[in-house]
């Protein structure tokens, strides 16, 4: 699924991008070196950082996309960097975990080994 | 072929987190423009940004030189900065003495370290207290 089809599905907010990246998987959390470490190229990244680290982050990282969650928003700087780098962005409302668990649900994905 | 390699040297600002990045992502186009295989690129770039992300919170900024070789992209991060007193500490998951200022923007997990040493296939750290900080780095691309 496409980071532009996973955001009609679950009623997020386009911010920048083409909407056009595959989704893989889903990595959350706020800290950036715990998503550089664990998140997986290809990730949909939920997160409530919104400034430009999270961008550089996740460009370095390839993630598909950054979802802000809690109705926070991209700053200014953040926004400008990811239409440089070509990093898609998102917001909603959803607090982090239900916006992770309806895209998981939304994208199939199998639920983790206990 | 030591004569094909490519040398690029980049200058990190202390205490300007925004400016940081720059190096990686610059590195990062080029060994894409390069047509390096991507998980390299992806290591390259991770392990680069903590480096650079270190050097502006904890040294006061920095050198990283870089050689692109044909097998490899090799990463010599210096800075004179406080040095680290112990080191084996400091490569500990979750060791920081990042001021609250640096975990707000999200950074000071003291995961740093520990992803650098992750993402590289040769990792180096030297380290004295007073006089500064020398990591190495390099990812195999072939
Ligand atoms: N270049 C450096 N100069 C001085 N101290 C450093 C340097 N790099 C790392 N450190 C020390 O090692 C600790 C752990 O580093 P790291 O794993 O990157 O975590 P973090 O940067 O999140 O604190 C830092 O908090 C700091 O005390
Ligand atoms: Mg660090």
């Amino acid at each position: 699924m496409t980071t532009g089809e996973l955001a009609a599905a679950c009623g997020f907010t386009h911010v920048t991008g083409d909407g056009d990246r595959e989704i893989e998987g889903i990595f959350t959390g706020d800290l950036l070196s715990w998503a550089m470490g664990r998140a997986k190229e290809a990730d949909a990244w939920f997160t409530v950082m919104g400034n430009v680290n999270t961008v550089a982050v996740a460009a370095l990282a390839d993630c598909a996309c950054a979802v802000l969650c809690h109705g926070a928003q991209w700053d200014a700087a953040a926004v400008q960097k990811a239409d440089m780098q070509g990093v898609e962005l998102y917001t909603t409302e959803l607090p982090e975990f239900e916006a992770s668990y309806l895209a998981a649900v939304t994208l199939e994905l199998a639920p983790p080994e206990p | 072929m030591a004569d094909d390699s490519i040398r690029l040297h980049y200058t990190v600002p202390g205490d300007d987190f925004t400016r940081a990045g720059e190096a990686s992502a610059d590195l990062k186009s080029r060994m894409k423009k390069l047509g390096l295989p991507p998980g390299a690129i992806r290591k390259v770039s991770i392990a680069l940004y903590e480096g650079e992300i270190n050097l502006a919170i904890h040294a006061h900024g920095g050198d990283i030189d870089v050689e692109i070789t044909d097998d490899e992209v090799r990463m010599v991060l210096s800075d004179q900065g406080p040095g680290i007193a112990d080191i084996s500490l400091a490569m500990s998951e979750g060791w920081s003495t990042a001021p609250d200022e640096v975990r707000s923007l999200g950074f000071g997990a003291g995961m740093g370290l520990p992803n650098m040493k992750k993402y590289s296939d040769e990792f180096d750290i030297q380290s004295a207290v007073g006089v500064g900080t020398t990591v190495t780095m390099a990812v195999k691309t072939a």
